[in-house]
């Protein structure tokens, strides 16, 4: 499997990284017939950028040669950014996010773009307005949403890693579903800059990868102040791989009995109990935990996420690029005909809802009262993590559903988030890994939730599961071949 | 307006901060370009960009805020208002809400009624309570005209767009429109003066909306207000309120009611129209903008502001009567613009006569500044150069007549005063033995005009003036000539 210290490795012994590159390029055409996890494939862009990279010889960059595919709703400059739907259609973005600019800069060769649920409203890529992506490991079901293409990708070992972003779990639950590595890092860890806003004050760009000491890699590169990003922090950026020691002992991992009762699997409630006990192994101390007010959750999430997706999704008028819908009599109905016509439903009923928490007369029922329960979140959290240095829970609450399974109930899809949202209202950085396999051989995936800026101990305690249980050694229905 | 009634008018003012760049970007703030030259992915509001507060703007914002009177919140709150128009990149435009820049301003001006012929009587201060000022930035521009196909496309330039506003609300504190008219007045050139904003409204840098009621003198109740916009100057403005408010008294007075609704002035046709009713008035649907942190003023920040404030008209205005012994009106005037009060101080300490040089400068000096179109700041006759006439005026040197002469050939040349009077032999014959030798010769050649005087016809004085000053071919100090020719008439 190809991991970036296995294409460094390769590199090394004079592999070019046209050979490196042109591989997963055909595998991305290829795979995508079946798993339609890109929506654009930069064979030229690819070829064109791993010339360049062969002829200046470069090799120090902390990605130098290593394929790198992009959700579809962060800027690549001369690359589409659709976000999964036809308001923005043909739309091509004239500048880089700084993201992009970073791995870019360390040598990163980007494939191309990967399929999304619309604006990355979703928990299953069923609201991409371009196809559902198939699950590498059971082609008939979701990857699990928004960054399903981003994580599809990493799981048919396409590329070693992706990027996506997280709102309220659109990174660590299709890492869950997909049995692959996603992170969440701590709000202001990462510029938002050239991400294509969701829920500003929750949206995070991830990273999806193989494996937890990719994943550091590529944090490490991400991570930082940005000038063009005020809400980004100006806190030192560790160099996270360095930090996967292995060493554990002593660690407080907290656990919520109450997160682990009703509407769990039973299939992952043994998963995670036996990673509990996998730990405490490995020398964690477990500890108690409790989260009084984590059942808000959700309610809170769809109320100030949708509240700031009505107003970041204002600007999709057909006025200035994407869709427009011609030949309206007049201004209102070209907003009007242009809005019904490029949106899909999810994400017009978010923008409806969004659109009424704010509205003068529920403002305060809603908006503000959710803002006020957020502060609640946020100082359980606090207090949590004042006698463990993680917590420990699944990630999504079931495996991998089957497509169009749940895309009548909104309710029952907005559930799949329960374990992940919290994160992102308290601004917390969060990790899902793989933690074995359903008798139906789906992954299942762990989270786990550390303080403000704990990406380091959350890595390390993620990079010793994985040491100690590898995933099942079987590679997805759906893969490339090595 | 009409007796028994009173007006109640509250107003607004947007006024463009005067920097380099714009309050989120870094594109130029430049005015006349070519369309949509001046933007980038923020102010285009392109997928994924975000606002970066540009500083300068805050400290300008603060600078307008202490100018009129304003305290500054240590936080305030960038908020979204929403709304679609096609000049609003984003749908939404970042203002501030519930926690503005700053608040509670209490403001001193100069009003006055105006009789018939628009003079204003009787100048007394007024206090004006000022509700906020707080930062925002403005939106682009529609364009309908003077383009390929605009009866089927309007096209836009977002030049403007993200360029920073300070946003002005007062209380409902004025009662005529002639009280509005000079608070506008004062508001621009108290944000001229510190730096903050051009404050031009032709230019468009300054924005004028007014809420107007009526109710009869003696009730408690507001009337129901219209909002009146499409103010381009601040004459207009008056005009517009003036027209607005007796449209409401007999609206009322005829049975009718007024209705809450914006309205916009018609110049052409001297009223105002209906621009849109209540119900159509918008819902802003105001939240915290997520994309920026809370603004913090730092003490420091504060401190350095007030440190870089120069001294306020009015300060400066009520300085000038005190040191310098100058009226209130002559103060107000040297004080209306900051290059013309510093103009005025450096001219007043060269010429030793502090009067002096308010006197030539309101007299003299403005009107041939502004037969050139200029102001103090451009004048050719240097403040020191101004002082240096005065003082030599002062000190019988040349005449106050023939001053008058050398500073429009000042004007014209740029030379000194001095280098004037010595190359046109200006300086003036004040020995007193000189002119006692020509009285006595004028009397000799005039012993008619002389016994005509002695007899009584003591109008002749004049004509003796005169034959002295042309005997000493207009050089003779009048002052000395009378003096010395009073005596010699009498012997």
């Amino acid at each position: 499997m190809n991991t970036i210290e296995r294409i460094k490795e390769r590199r090394a012994s004079g592999v070019s990284v046209r050979e490196v590159v042109e591989p997963a390029v055909n595998a991305a055409e290829s795979l995508n017939e079946t798993l339609n996890a890109f929506l654009q494939i930069d064979r030229a862009g690819a070829t064109k950028r791993a010339a360049e990279l062969d002829a200046s010889g470069e090799t120090a960059g902390a990605l130098a040669g290593v394929p790198v595919a992009i959700k579809d709703n962060i800027c690549v400059r001369g690359l589409q950014t659709s976000c999964g739907s036809h308001i923005l259609g043909n739309y091509h973005a004239p500048y880089d996010a700084t993201v992009v600019e970073r791995i870019n800069q360390a040598g990163a060769v980007i494939i191309g773009k990967t399929n999304c649920d619309e604006f990355a409203m979703g928990s299953s890529n069923e609201n991409s307005a371009f196809g559902v992506v198939r699950n590498p490991w059971d082609t008939a079901r979701v990857p699990g949403g928004s960054s399903g293409g981003s994580a599809a990708a990493v799981a048919a070992r396409i590329v070693p890693v992706a990027l996506g972003s997280d709102t309220g779990g659109s990174v660590r639950q299709p890492a869950a579903l997909c049995g692959v590595v996603g992170v969440k890092p701590t709000y202001g860890r990462v510029s938002r800059y050239g991400l294509v806003a969701f829920g500003s004050s929750l949206d995070q760009v991830g990273v999806l990868a193989a494996n937890v000491r990719d994943a550091a890699t590529v944090l490490s590169v991400i991570a930082g102040r940005d000038a063009h990003d005020a809400t980004t922090a100006d806190v030192p950026v560790p160099d996270y791989a360095s930090e996967l020691t292995g060493e554990i002992k002593g660690a407080r991992l907290g656990v919520s009995r109450a997160l682990l009762g009703e509407g769990l699997d039973a299939e992952v409630r043994a998963s995670i109990e036996a990673a509990i006990e996998a730990y405490r192994e490995l020398g964690a101390e477990i500890v108690e935990v409790d989260l009084p007010t984590a059942p808000y959750a959700i309610a809170v999430y769809y109320i100030i996420a949708t509240a700031e997706a009505s107003s970041n999704l204002a600007r999709y008028d057909g006025v200035r690029y994407g869709f427009r819908a011609e030949e309206s009599e007049n201004l209102r109905a070209m907003y009007r005909r242009t809005r019904e016509a490029g949106f899909g439903p999810e994400v017009k009923r978010r923008i409806m809802l969004g659109t009424y928490v704010l509205s003068s007369g529920y403002y305060d029922a809603y908006y503000l009262k959710a803002q006020k329960v957020r502060a609640l979140i946020k100082d359980d959290f606090r207090r949590a993590f004042e006698t463990c240095d993680a917590i420990i829970t699944p990630t999504a609450p079931t495996t991998a559903f089957m497509i169009g399974e749940k895309v009548d109930d909104p309710l029952a899809m907005y559930l799949n988030d329960i374990y992940t949202v919290t994160a992102n209202l308290a601004g917390v950085p969060g990790i899902s890994i793989p933690c074995g396999l359903s008798n139906a051989g789906l992954p299942i995936g762990l989270q786990l939730l550390g303080p403000h800026w704990s990406e380091a101990i959350l890595l390390r305690l993620a990079h010793a599961y994985e040491q100690a249980h590898p995933i099942d050694a079987r590679p997805p229905v759906c893969a490339a071949s090595d | 307006m009409k007796n028994g009634w009173e007006a109640v008018i509250g107003l607004e003012i947007h006024a463009q901060l005067n920097t380099e760049t714009k309050i989120f970007c870094g594109c130029s703030t430049r005015f006349g370009d070519e369309p949509n030259a001046n933007t980038c992915p923020v102010c285009l509001g392109l997928p994924g960009a975000l606002p970066v507060l540009n500083w300068r703007a805050v400290e300008l914002g603060a600078r307008a805020a202490l100018a009129l009177g304003l305290q500054l919140n240590e936080r305030s709150i960038f908020a979204r208002k929403n709304y679609f128009y096609p000049d609003l990149p984003k749908g939404y435009q970042i203002s501030q809400y519930d926690r503005p820049f700053s608040e509670r301003g209490t403001l001193e001006i100069m009003t006055a009624a105006r009789d018939e012929g628009g003079h204003a009587r009787d100048w007394r201060p007024m206090t004006i309570r000022i509700t906020r000022l707080h930062l925002e930035e403005d939106a682009g521009k529609n364009v309908h005209e003077g383009l390929p196909e605009t009866d089927r496309y309007s096209y836009i330039d977002l030049n403007r767009a993200g360029t920073p506003l300070a946003e002005i609300v007062t209380e409902p504190d004025f009662r005529t429109s002639w009280e509005a008219y000079d608070y506008v007045n004062h508001v621009r050139r108290a944000l001229q003066w510190v730096g903050a904003s051009e404050a031009d409204m032709e230019k468009g840098n300054l924005r004028c909306e007014a809420n107007v009621s009526v109710r009869r003198v003696g009730s408690e109740k507001f009337g129901t207000k219209v909002e009146l916009k499409n103010l381009n100057s601040v004459r207009f403005m008056q005009k517009a309120i003036e027209f607005e408010i007796e449209r409401q008294i007999n609206l009322i007075e005829a049975g009718g009611a007024v209705t809450q609704e914006t309205r916009l002035w018609d110049d052409r046709a001297g009223e105002t129209r209906v621009m849109r009713s209540k119900e159509e008035a918008h819902d802003y649907r105001y939240f915290p903008e997520p994309d920026l942190q809370p603004l913090v003023l730092t003490s420091d920040f504060i401190a350095r502001v007030h440190d870089e404030m120069p001294e306020l008209p009015e300060a400066r205005r009520k300085r000038f009567m005190y040191e310098y012994g100058l009226s209130y009106n002559d103060a107000a005037q040297l004080t209306s613009e900051h290059t013309l009060a510093d103009y005025y101080e450096r001219a007043a300490q060269t010429s030793g006569n502090p009067r002096g040089a308010a006197n030539w400068i309101r007299t003299e000096l403005l009107r041939e500044l502004e037969t050139d179109g200029r102001t103090a700041a451009e004048s050719p006759v240097a403040a020191e150069e101004l002082g240096a006439l005065v003082r030599l005026i002062d000190e019988a040197k040349i005449s106050g007549k023939q001053g008058k002469d050398v500073l429009v050939e000042m004007f014209k040349s740029g030379k000194t005063a001095a280098v004037i009077i010595e190359e046109q032999g200006l300086a003036q014959v004040s020995d007193a033995g000189e002119i006692e030798r020509l009285v006595g010769e004028v009397l000799a050649a005039n012993p008619k005009q002389l016994e005509q005087y002695r007899a009584g016809k003591t109008g002749l004085m004049g004509f003796f003036v005169g034959q002295v000053m042309k005997a000493s071919q207009g050089k003779a100090n009048p002052k000395l000539v009378n003096e010395v020719l009073s005596e010699k008439l009498k012997a």
